[in-house]
């Protein structure tokens, strides 16, 4: 019989955490002045089902273990996905000679000692959910039935999905640092297609919780998912103009993530970032009050400590328009002469104030302009700002959506977009990293015919 | 020297090195394919992957990382009509394949056991030496490239303030058995080099970037090809210092050669892929023999063309890649398919069936999509026009398979005043309807060229490497979206 290590989650804190101690445990003797080592395993599957007919039935199980090694100040880094020892030791061996070609680079190493987190708060982020596949199966066919179900128009499908999933990382430093938790993450999701007059839309809508209990049911999924892809039939172009445009919760949660690729430490010392040299100054209408809160429990982006094992800590990144921090890990945070923030790997749940408005209050106050559905296309110039990108949406006069409009283009540069921010809604999204209600944009350029 | 390797001893070699490594005989093969075709399964395959990748990344004029990375596994896949089971081990040991070969069958009712068909193996292509790339420069040469291209890049200009260079390769060793009798392997050689540089002039700072790669050694980065990507990216940049505002609205819009496209990949290509049109998801569902272009466009994907980043010898189902015409001299003429989807269109897969890794299915995939040749000489073009916009270079695209509407991210632009160039404009959005954008084509250029090699593709989560090219083309409208105003 083949000794087979079976991870899994019950049994597997005690294997990762062994692995990772016997890569550090390597890498000193193998002349190492530091090392890390994650390792990482996860469980799951997911379910589709389309025109009421179970489609695909997914299994995932993924493994993992990165190790980083120091010979002085010079870097080397290996992954693999097999975890025997042998392969193991074979990537902590080249991670020492990839090491040897690297550079002395001073600013390069671990984490300082000092900044990592010493207890491990408890965020309620793991929740597994007692479900099999044919429990699953059932969920996807009754969130689909009610998107086909939600008007006559619905003639197509690309299904509904049910998938859980648990996850389970281990991170330790020769720092002596050796952090675990579990996470788990669950979610239902709904595509349908809509079409009149021999033209197709599609559209989607979905959910995504750490505990099964908050995701709300299948049913209504499904049917907004239905009502979403109806709404944009009969789209039209719009006439070239400029308007204010109001972008939804969930569109807005991307235009907040541009906030964070240019306030990151790798874009600020490239300068390669339109918001070089911003800290302490206004980016954003006096009326934007940004925090970030990585303890939330239960949230999708909480997490105890840093990919670098640095305690992460609630603060207010933008007060009143004014860039109070960066996103930094350790090395840029030495690069620019500043300490890390815990965020090597990203924020952790950016909390963006409402300014107290309902979604339709936000219609009323925009009286005329765009309210998108979608955006497409990646035309955001990181270093310069400029946003120009293919959108749908629908046409607002009288603080009233009045009918859909498709193939259009909306474009700005992201400095005057967030200083022309004029109302963020209660109808907050946390389906992501940013957490955040409609936004309201004073103006852009759109586009059309 | 390319040592003369026969299919068959390719399959020999990467049987050893994957399965004979790993203790799983012949046997152990059948019976995971025995226990996945139960009941009504149609088809099931196993899919055994090795790969091993590495990066060196210079910044600041130093490297400051090389990392390596492994990867493995095996995926199961059983397939029931327009049912999929699937499931997958990241160790490639006995007891773990007979594990997922269960949890994937699982998505049947059991039944009796099913017939595997004996193995008979496919020669595929010989498009690119299975070669292992990783050790065909010393990382004493890489690191030296490297540092050379920083020094060569700055001394180019003054302006130049950052320059981040990277070189990577992958070898990836692929093995597919299927319930059908398909046995195929292929050795995956992949290497790239990529540089972006960011330029400085007064208050002004602007980025240019250029790359390029293929199915080969190192070897291919020759001083003079690396000089080659360090000009182009630092003059896209140093272009972009002096532009203005794009115009907002339709206009007249010429393409430049080569990765330009990435149009024909968003408008076109995704909306044939077999998966859509079965369904009747894609606004091209249905349309075989229609016009959806101007008589000038004849549009094909090509997954044999010898050493290019999207080709491939075998694609992951075993199947050899081909040349499939998709749209002839305007008139729509193919689907680009898996084995499942052609088996439920009743048609045969065209070599499209490609997937991420061993952890993910298979689907319909383009390979390398272009636009033949045409007439026009493409200074021709650009006179031809009185007002309108000239896109030489691009960032990427997207599409939405169901309406047809597409974008693709203009990086490099002019405006094209009487016939000649003018001022370059700022990043700009084109967004198009795919069905129609085609038959809006009244030049095209005899300038037919293929990208450098830095394609990929994404689709439903899963990234693979993929090639578009194109002569210059005109197209009479296509709205544009900048911020200069109604024009």
């Amino acid at each position: 019989m083949s000794t087979r290590t079976a991870l899994s989650l019950q049994n597997g804190v005690v294997t990762l955490q062994e692995k990772v101690n016997d890569v550090l445990r390597l890498a000193r003797q193998l002349g190492a002045s530091q090392a890390e080592a994650n390792a990482s395993f996860g469980t799951g599957f997911s379910v589709n089902v389309r025109l009421r007919e179970v489609e695909t039935l997914r299994h995932q199980r993924d493994q993992g273990l990165s190790v980083t090694v120091w010979l002085g100040h010079r870097k080397g880094s290996a992954s693999t996905s097999d975890l025997r020892p042998e392969a193991i030791e074979e990537s902590v061996r080249k991670a020492c000679a990839l090491a040897r070609y690297g550079a002395e680079d001073p600013a390069s190493g671990l984490a300082d000692a000092d900044r990592l987190a010493r207890n491990i708060p408890e965020l309620s982020l793991y929740h597994p959910w007692a479900i099999d596949p044919a429990a699953a199966i059932e969920l996807a066919t009754t969130c689909e039935a009610a998107a086909l179900d939600v008007d006559p128009r619905v003639t197509n499908s690309e299904g509904a999905s049910v998938s859980t999933s648990e996850s389970l990382r281990v991170y330790g430093n020769s720092h002596g640092f050796l952090g675990s938790y579990p996470e788990s993450d669950h979610s239902i999701s709904c595509s349908v297609v809509a079409a009149q007059d021999g033209a197709m839309e599609t559209d989607y809508e979905y959910a995504v919780a750490r505990d099964a209990a908050d995701l709300p049911s299948p049913a209504e999924i499904g049917a907004e998912a239905g009502r979403r892809t109806v709404a944009r039939l009969g789209g039209t172009k719009l006439e070239t103009c400029n308007a204010p445009v109001l972008f939804p919760a969930r569109v807005a949660r991307g235009l907040i993530g541009h906030l964070l690729g240019a306030i990151s430490g790798g874009a600020l010392y490239r300068k390669s970032s339109f918001l070089v040299d911003a800290l302490g100054k206004p980016v954003f209408a006096s009326r934007v009050t940004i925090d970030e809160k990585p303890h939330l429990l239960k949230a999708l982006a909480s997490a105890p400590f840093d990919d670098e094992g640095v305690a992460t800590t609630e603060r207010r990144l933008v007060d009143a328009g004014v860039l109070g921090g960066y996103l930094l890990g350790s090395y840029y945070a030495r690069k620019l002469g500043m300490q890390s923030t815990g965020n090597s790997g990203g924020a952790h749940n950016l909390v963006v104030h409402s300014t107290g408005e309902t979604f339709a209050d936000l219609l009323k106050t925009m009286d005329r302009g765009l309210v998108i559905a979608d955006l497409m296309g990646s035309g955001v110039n990181p270093v310069t700002g400029d946003y120009s990108r293919g959108a749908s949406g629908f046409w607002v006069e009288n603080g009233k959506i009045q009918y859909p409009v498709t193939e259009i283009t909306i474009a700005g540069n992201l400095k005057d977009m967030f200083e022309g921010i004029l109302g963020i809604g209660s109808d907050v999204d946390r389906r992501g990293a940013v957490l955040t209600g409609s936004i309201l944009l004073e103006q852009m350029s759109i586009g059309g015919s | 020297m390319n040592a003369v390797v026969t299919p068959e001893s390719s399959l020999a070699r990467v049987r050893s090195q994957v399965l004979d490594a790993a203790g799983i005989a012949d046997h152990d093969l059948e019976r995971a394919l025995a226990a996945l075709m139960r009941g009504t399964v149609d088809n099931a395959d196993l899919y055994f992957q090795v790969s091993r990748q590495e990066s060196w990344t210079l910044e600041d004029g130093i490297v400051k990382e090389g990392a390596h990375s492994i990867e493995q596994g095996v995926g199961v896949r059983a397939m029931s009509g327009e049912k999929t089971g699937f499931a997958y081990s990241d160790e490639l040991v006995v007891p773990a394949l007979l594990q997922a070969s269960a949890a994937a069958s699982a998505i049947v009712r059991q039944g009796q056991q099913g017939r595997v068909q004996a193995w008979q193996p496919r020669s595929g292509h010989r498009l690119y030496a299975p070669i292992d790339p990783l050790p065909t420069l010393t990382d004493d040469d890489k690191v030296a490239l490297l540092q050379r291209i920083d020094s060569e890049v700055r001394a180019l200009d003054p302006r130049v303030k950052q320059v981040v260079a990277s070189l990577a390769a992958a070898h990836e060793v692929i093995l597919v058995c299927a319930s059908d009798g398909a046995m195929a392997a292929d050795v995956r050689p992949l290497v790239r080099f990529n540089i972006s540089v960011i330029v400085e002039q007064g208050d002004k700072r602007e980025q240019g970037y250029a790359g390029g790669g293929g199915r080969f050694g190192y070897e291919y980065f020759t001083p003079e090809k690396v000089l080659e990507y360090g000009r182009e990216a630092v003059r896209q940049a140093v272009v972009n210092l002096d532009a203005v505002p794009a115009p907002s609205g339709e206009m007249v819009v010429v393409l430049g050669p080569g990765w330009p496209g990435v149009l024909l990949h968003e408008a076109i290509g995704h909306g044939l892929e077999g998966d859509f049109n079965r369904k009747g998801t894609s606004a091209f569902t249905g349309r075989i023999g229609e016009r959806v272009a101007s008589d000038l466009c004849t549009v094909v994907d090509d997954g044999t063309l010898p050493n290019r980043r999207g080709s491939l010898n075998v694609d992951d189902e075993g199947t050899p890649t081909r040349n499939t015409v998709l749209i002839e001299n305007g008139i729509l003429r193919g689907y680009l398919q898996d084995k499942m989807n052609a088996r439920l269109m009743g048609t045969d897969s065209t070599g499209n069936g490609r997937r991420q890794s061993f952890a993910h299915t298979p689907m319909p995939r383009m390979t390398n999509t272009y636009m033949l040749a045409g007439p026009h000489h493409p200074d021709e073009i650009i006179a031809s026009v009185k007002k309108g916009v000239y896109a030489r270079n691009f960032g990427g695209g997207q599409v939405d398979i169901t309406s047809g509407k597409f974008v693709f991210s203009a990086t490099e632009a002019y405006r094209i005043e009487n016939g000649k160039l003018g001022a370059p404009i700022r990043d700009a959005t084109l967004v198009g309807d795919g069905p129609t954008v085609l038959n809006r084509v009244s030049m095209v250029g005899n300038d037919l060229a293929l990208d450098t090699g830095i394609g990929v593709c994404g689709k439903e989560g899963q990234s693979v490497p993929v090639g578009v090219g194109q002569p210059t083309l005109r197209i009479d409208g296509l709205t544009i979206g900048g911020t200069g105003g109604d024009e």
